[in-house]
């Protein structure tokens, strides 16, 4: 068995009298794609919000690489590899694509104040690195024509698109994606599909993802958390999911 | 052609109409005076009844006429289109752009002496209020935290010159950098308890902030001299020489003795003038320099979505609170600039119009655009001056003047431009054979 990198124990969630999450317990082992699906407001969401800290569970642990992660603020979170996309594109949609990129750097560049004020070595170099990695990204999703174009003006898929490439130059251990497919076309669910595979491949990243897109979900999928209503319904192997009797009670009709 | 285009408007034309009459004839037609005990009305000479008359049936007839009016501007603009004029892209021509602001800095270092002081005098002003308005972009434009109680900062800047200068005979140039920093560390203390603040909320505090400001100064007499003010502020020098007549102190040249010429209060003028000039560039080259660091680029971030700004590890709290810092820093530098100027300061000085004005600045050029700021500070400064004869409607001119720009030019006179980055050629090249690209690549 592979190493485990985000192991999540117990976890609940509760606004006022809600139980959003009920002791939910996860596992995402290194360059493992995990998928969490559900009825709509079964707390998929909610569980991504735990993990990546814009949430403090009320109950549970989270562990990332060992390290108890569920007191610290997301933005610590993601400085140790979480980093996550949103069910609606988050983008920093007045700032060109190539600008959203190297803002998406900011704690890998150089930040000192003299340094950029008075342009040294040191500065420009790391400078060019994040340009060069952006381009990098831009080229792999396709984006490269549209570098110095504002990024709330692309099509709805290249904002999609932007926002993995975003994660993606934050050199990120763990990728969590929600609902990455949610409002594109069949064509694009499948490069979506294979875009992930190779991040997973070619650049060791884990994916986390919460999917309504079957097909996607069963093909990219190694293991699959099913929860209904806040609480943990089934987990196991795309096959096992899909023949359980719970699973498709629940969330796949009764027929 | 479509109905709307040809209805006429009764209802609007009679509603503007006796708006106008409504305002006109009380702002214009008649004055109350006491005469003895009594109040009279007077009413205004037959001339100006006839102005406001002819002003009424000009807005009746406009009004009502508006949509034939409009259809017919909308078909001659179609059938005779403007002739569209490309200036030259400045950014593929960077010498071309280093000759142009050469040049354009050389003509505004060399202009005072050409010119009369008054005018001189007043684009020093000019330039006071671009200072704060590049400023306050900072934190408004880029970082977008909505802040009125920006005069506070100045006011903290000014205060701190005159009174270390008082108190402890520091001189122009160490108060310079001594209240940048003050006044950035007040920025500091209050970023603090606004961290958590949003908009309006915001708003409100930093109005607050720049209010307690002002009351503070006004009600620390025996530090402050409250109402009364500092006064004897000393001018800056340059490299110790004094613009006065005679030397302050005993062993000190005047500048007219040094170089043996003859003594002009104008001289003093023009060094103010260039000094802030100086100011101005310094303040420009910082921001430029920013806006294309990642602190610059995470300040506008941070303005375009937070929630995503943690998702990708960026410190919401420290981006807001350099923000606050940095934008302050430069009200200190512009208020102990202004305190050196004028000589004397009061409270009076730093009320909240202040704030407005300069957030008008910032607003009317738009945000984030620096070409913006220093184009609506010049305006707001110069055409009150101008406009002399308008004194006391100056308030209601500003008044139009934003209704106006927010109709039909809400982004601002020069909004705001993404810089332009070009991506190395050969770069994407090289990707492109080292990686074997994606089918999601190839359908793009």
């Amino acid at each position: 068995m592979s190493q485990c990198l985000l192991e999540a124990s117990d976890l609940s969630m509760r606004f006022g009298g809600l139980l959003a999450v009920d002791q939910m317990a996860l596992k995402v082992r290194k360059g493992e794609i995990v998928s969490i699906i559900g009825p709509n407001g079964a707390g998929k969401t909610t569980v991504f919000n735990c993990l990546t800290g814009f949430y403090k569970p009320t109950g549970g642990k989270i562990l990332f690489q060992g390290q108890a992660v569920e007191k610290l603020p997301g933005f610590k979170i993601a400085r140790l590899g979480v980093v996550r996309t949103f069910q609606n594109v988050r983008l920093f949609k007045a700032m060109t694509v190539l600008e959203n990129l190297l803002v998406a750097q900011h704690r890998h560049l150089n930040t000192g104040l003299l340094a950029g004020l008075f342009k040294t070595p040191s500065f420009r170099k790391s400078e060019a690195k994040a340009m060069e990695r952006a381009a990098y990204w831009l080229n792999k999703v396709g984006l490269t024509e549209f570098a110095n174009r504002e990024a709330g003006n692309l099509a709805y898929g290249q904002q999609r698109r932007l926002e993995i490439a975003r994660c993606m130059v934050t050199d990120p251990q763990l990728l969590m994606l929600d609902e990455p497919a949610a409002g594109l076309n069949p064509n694009e669910t499948r490069e979506l599909d294979e875009l992930i595979s190779d991040l997973r491949k070619n650049h060791g990243v884990s994916v986390l993802l919460i999917e309504h897109d079957m097909k996607l979900v069963m093909e990219i999928s190694d293991r699959i958390y099913v929860i209904n209503q806040g609480r943990p319904l089934a987990s196991g192997t795309p096959e096992a999911v899909r023949n359980h009797p719970e699973v498709i009670k629940a969330y796949l009709g009764e027929s | 052609m479509n109905k709307s285009s040809t209805t006429l408007r009764w209802f609007p034309a009679f509603m503007a109409t006796g708006t106008l009459l409504l305002v006109a004839v009380l702002m214009l037609g008649v004055q109350l005076s006491t005469e003895n005990t009594e109040l009279v009305v007077h009413f205004a000479a037959s001339e100006r009844w006839h102005l406001i008359l002819f002003g009424a049936v000009l807005v009746f007839l406009v009004q009502l006429f508006r949509n034939p009016i409009s259809a017919f501007w909308q078909r001659t603009k179609k059938h005779n289109p403007l002739p569209q004029v490309q200036l030259p892209s400045l950014n593929d021509n960077k010498s071309l752009k280093r000759l142009l602001i050469s040049f354009a800095v050389a003509g505004l270092m060399v202009w005072p002496f050409f010119v009369s002081r008054g005018a001189v005098d007043l684009a020093t002003l000019a330039l006071i209020y671009v200072m704060l308005g590049l400023g306050l972009n900072v934190v408004v434009g880029l970082a977008g935290l909505l802040d009125l109680g920006y005069v506070g900062f100045y006011a903290v800047g000014a205060y701190s010159y005159a009174l270390l200068s008082q108190y402890f005979g520091l001189d122009f140039w160490s108060c310079l950098l001594i209240g940048g920093v003050m006044v950035a560390f007040f920025g500091f203390i209050l970023g603090f308890p606004v961290l958590r603040l949003r908009g309006d909320y915001l708003a409100i505090v930093t109005l607050g902030f720049g209010e307690i400001i002002r009351i503070l100064l006004n009600n620390w007499t025996s530090i402050t001299g409250g109402p009364n003010g500092i006064s004897q502020i000393p001018k800056p020098t340059l490299f110790g020489l004094e613009f006065s007549r005679r030397a302050k102190e005993d062993g000190n040249v005047p500048f007219h003795e040094f170089f043996g010429i003859d003594y002009s209060s104008g001289y003093k003028v023009i060094f103010l003038y260039i000094l802030a000039l100086l100011l101005v560039l310094l303040t420009l080259y910082i921001i430029n320099r920013l806006l294309r660091m990642p602190i610059g680029r995470a300040w506008e971030a941070l303005r375009e979505d937070d929630i995503a700004c943690r998702s990708l590890g960026l410190n919401p709290t420290a981006i807001k609170l350099s923000a606050f810092t940095i934008g302050a820093a430069f009200a200190g530098f512009a208020g102990t600039f202004f305190a050196a100027r004028q000589g004397f300061i009061s409270p009076e000085s730093f009320t909240f119009i202040e704030s407005a004005i300069i957030l008008a600045i910032v607003v009317l050029g738009g945000m984030g655009s620096q070409m913006g700021v220093i184009l609506a500070a010049v305006i707001m400064t110069v055409l009150p001056e101008f406009a002399r004869e308008f004194q006391e409607y100056r308030m209601l001119m500003f008044g139009l003047m934003m209704v106006l720009m927010m109709m039909w030019r809400p982004e601002g006179l020069m909004p705001m431009k993404r810089p332009y980055l070009k991506l190395k050629k050969h770069q994407s090249d090289k990707d492109n054979a080292s990686v074997n690209r994606q089918p999601i690549a190839e359908s793009v």
